[in-house]
């Protein structure tokens, strides 16, 4: 027997809910717009696993589907995209977007 | 042939304008995190009008690290700041681990006057501390001005930095002088023109959960008392990606985050909520977090490369402070920030004071702020450690040092009677060979350490 239980008295919490814990004040303009057509032909599709709210999701015909609204408007996609044109990258209007308080 | 041009962040340009004879302020600084805030302070305390911009709702609002705060540069512009900063808890136990997936070594320091005024680290919110530290900018008379982002720049005549236009209704502001002090995406210093060309590789992006526990928990399982505070960071954590970790605690959480150069992030295809998954289940860490509830998930960029991608830092009518200047100092066993980015603000409120009063912002006047921060730490730590950063995200110092030593402890610390003992030496060597790391390495590796830390 291993001395060492896998990790117990927790478990990971769904992405949602992980996403939900975070406050974000909504702005009626997406701040970060995707072309879903310049992303056709992008083989390394990076922003799928590296952008940390997960907010780009893959569809069938090789495009992007992209949400603005749970953004930690960090710039990883924008810096990890190779594909010029895809990604228009914004800071929200002044007072929107991510609110951090433990951070 | 030139790399395609990246998708840029992208505010709304320059706009020129007559260069005005009565500017609405002395000096705008846009950004509230403590480089801006340190900008302002100084400058308000001169006499000087100021804008304080800030594209969140409060300072602090949008900024995240991992963190502590070390408080030395603070003495110089808050006089014990120790008595009213918000603080979490007085860092007094400072360990360095170093891992493998099932191997883990700890130098683990701790010190009793760590734990006393003047005291060395804090840990903090920085929603908390920002705000903190801006209201004493408000407090010597800067103006704050959240919830507005500055979109781009105004030009004068002369094409010298005159201004920035907000995404408020008539939203152009006019000062005689702008301090960037944007953080580590900084539009305005790349707006600017002094920026050639920020790349993923200078970069990582740090993500972070904070896990409540009950206060005494903390106490228990760090091995601290009262508001003493244990400060962990970790090399080795992130499989195949280089980067590290950290565990930091505060009064009633704990913060576990990951660090990640983006190029291997990039290429990894790994998740960070993953790898901070990993980092929690590893033996070594996992006791001192099950079972605590996540309260809140965070992510942010670090200018990672040090000297090596600092912009130019001033232009005409315009100086750049903290991450936006790339101060931030990520050197292993070093992340240290904050600090940097007071420094250099300070510096820069300082430097613009002394443009003001000559009236004369051109950049030819500007450049003595390089003088300035050189005889400070704020850049004097990035000359003399410029070889750092590069050490540490080496896959040597990733992956394959902390296998050696990690198997060399492992092997001196088994018992393997009756078997004879090695001798430490042989130990070492088989350590060497099993980790793949080459003794030419090691020395070359050892003397650039030297160089840089030395
Ligand atoms: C994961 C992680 C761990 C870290 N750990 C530590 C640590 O333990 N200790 C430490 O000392 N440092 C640490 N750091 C580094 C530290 O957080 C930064 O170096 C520091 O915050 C830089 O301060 P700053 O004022 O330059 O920038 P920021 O704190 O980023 O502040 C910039 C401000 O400008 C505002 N802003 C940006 N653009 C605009 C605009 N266009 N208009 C208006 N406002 C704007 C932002 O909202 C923000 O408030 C860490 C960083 C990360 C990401
Ligand atoms: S956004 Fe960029 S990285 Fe992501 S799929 Fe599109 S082109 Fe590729
Ligand atoms: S800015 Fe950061 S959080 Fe927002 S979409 Fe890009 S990678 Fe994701």
């Amino acid at each position: 027997m291993s001395v060492h239980p896998t990790p117990s008295g927790w478990s990971e919490v769904s992405f949602e809910d992980r996403m939900a814990l975070v406050d974000f004040r909504l702005s009626s303009r997406a701040h970060i717009t995707v072309d879903g057509d310049a992303c056709r032909g992008c083989t390394t599709k990076a922003c799928v696993t590296a952008c940390p709210a997960n907010l780009f999701v893959p569809v069938s015909d090789g495009s992007i589907v992209f949400n603005y609204e749970q953004c930690f408007e960090c710039g990883t996609c924008y810096l990890v995209c190779d594909e010029s044109g895809a990604i228009t990258w914004t800071y929200p209007d002044g007072g929107h977007g991510v609110v951090f308080h433990k951070s | 042939m030139s790399k395609p041009d990246r998708p840029q962040g992208a505010p709304a340009g320059t706009k020129r304008i007559p260069t005005p004879t009565e500017p609405d302020v002395d000096v705008i600084v846009v950004g509230a995190g403590p480089a801006g805030a340190a900008a302002a302070l100084v400058l308000a305390r001169a006499g000087r009008s100021v804008y304080l911009l800030e594209r969140g709702p409060f300072p602090g609002s949008k900024n995240m690290y991992g963190g502590v705060i070390y408080g030395r540069i603070l003495d110089t512009l808050i006089p014990r700041w120790w008595e009213e900063a918000p603080v979490q808890r007085w860092v007094t136990r400072r360990a360095t681990m170093v891992m493998t997936p099932t191997q883990a070594l700890t130098i683990d320091y701790r010190t009793a006057a760590w734990g006393e005024a003047p005291y060395n680290g804090a840990t903090a919110f920085r929603p908390d501390f920002d705000a903190w530290l801006a209201d004493h900018a408000v407090a010597a008379g800067a103006t704050l001005v959240p919830s507005t982002t500055a979109v781009g720049l105004l030009r004068g005549d002369r094409g010298q930095i005159v201004g920035v236009q907000t995404d408020r209704p008539d939203g152009d502001l006019t000062a005689r002088l702008v301090i960037a002090c944007d953080g580590v995406n900084s539009f305005l210093a790349k707006e600017a023109g002094l920026y050639h060309h920020p790349e993923a590789e200078h970069f990582t992006l740090g993500a972070k959960e904070v896990l409540a526990l009950p206060r005494d928990e903390i106490e228990k399982r760090f091995g601290l008392r009262g508001l003493e505070g244990a400060d962990f960071e970790i090399i080795g954590c992130t499989p195949g990606i280089a980067g590290g970790g950290f565990i930091y605690t505060n009064l009633e959480s704990v913060a576990v985050g990951v660090v990640l150069s983006l190029e291997d992030l990039k290429r990894s295809g790994k998740r960070p909520e993953e790898l901070i998954a990993g980092l929690k289940a590893h033996p070594a860490v996992a006791p001192l977090v099950e079972g605590a509830e996540l309260t809140e998930y965070s992510a942010h960029l670090i200018p990672e490369a040090g000297l090596h991608m600092m912009p130019e830092l001033y232009g005409p009518g315009m100086l750049v402070a903290g991450d936006a200047g790339a101060f931030c100092l990520a050197a292993g066993i070093w992340l240290e920030g904050v600090n940097f980015a007071i420094g250099s603000g300070k510096v820069a409120g300082e430097v613009a004071v002394q443009a003001l009063r000559a009236g004369d912002t051109s950049a030819t006047f500007l450049g003595r702020y390089q003088d300035a921060l050189t005889d400070t730490f704020a850049l004097a730590d990035h000359i003399k450690l410029q070889g750092a950063p590069a050490l540490v995200m080496s896959d040597n110092v990733q992956r394959r040092y902390p296998e050696l030593v990690c198997s060399l402890v492992e092997s001196l610390f088994t018992v393997t009677n009756p078997t004879p003992k090695k001798g430490a030496l042989r130990l070492a060597r088989e350590a060497a060979k099993g980790s793949g790391v080459r003794l030419r390495d090691l020395a070359r590796d050892g003397w650039a350490a030297l160089r840089s830390y030395g």
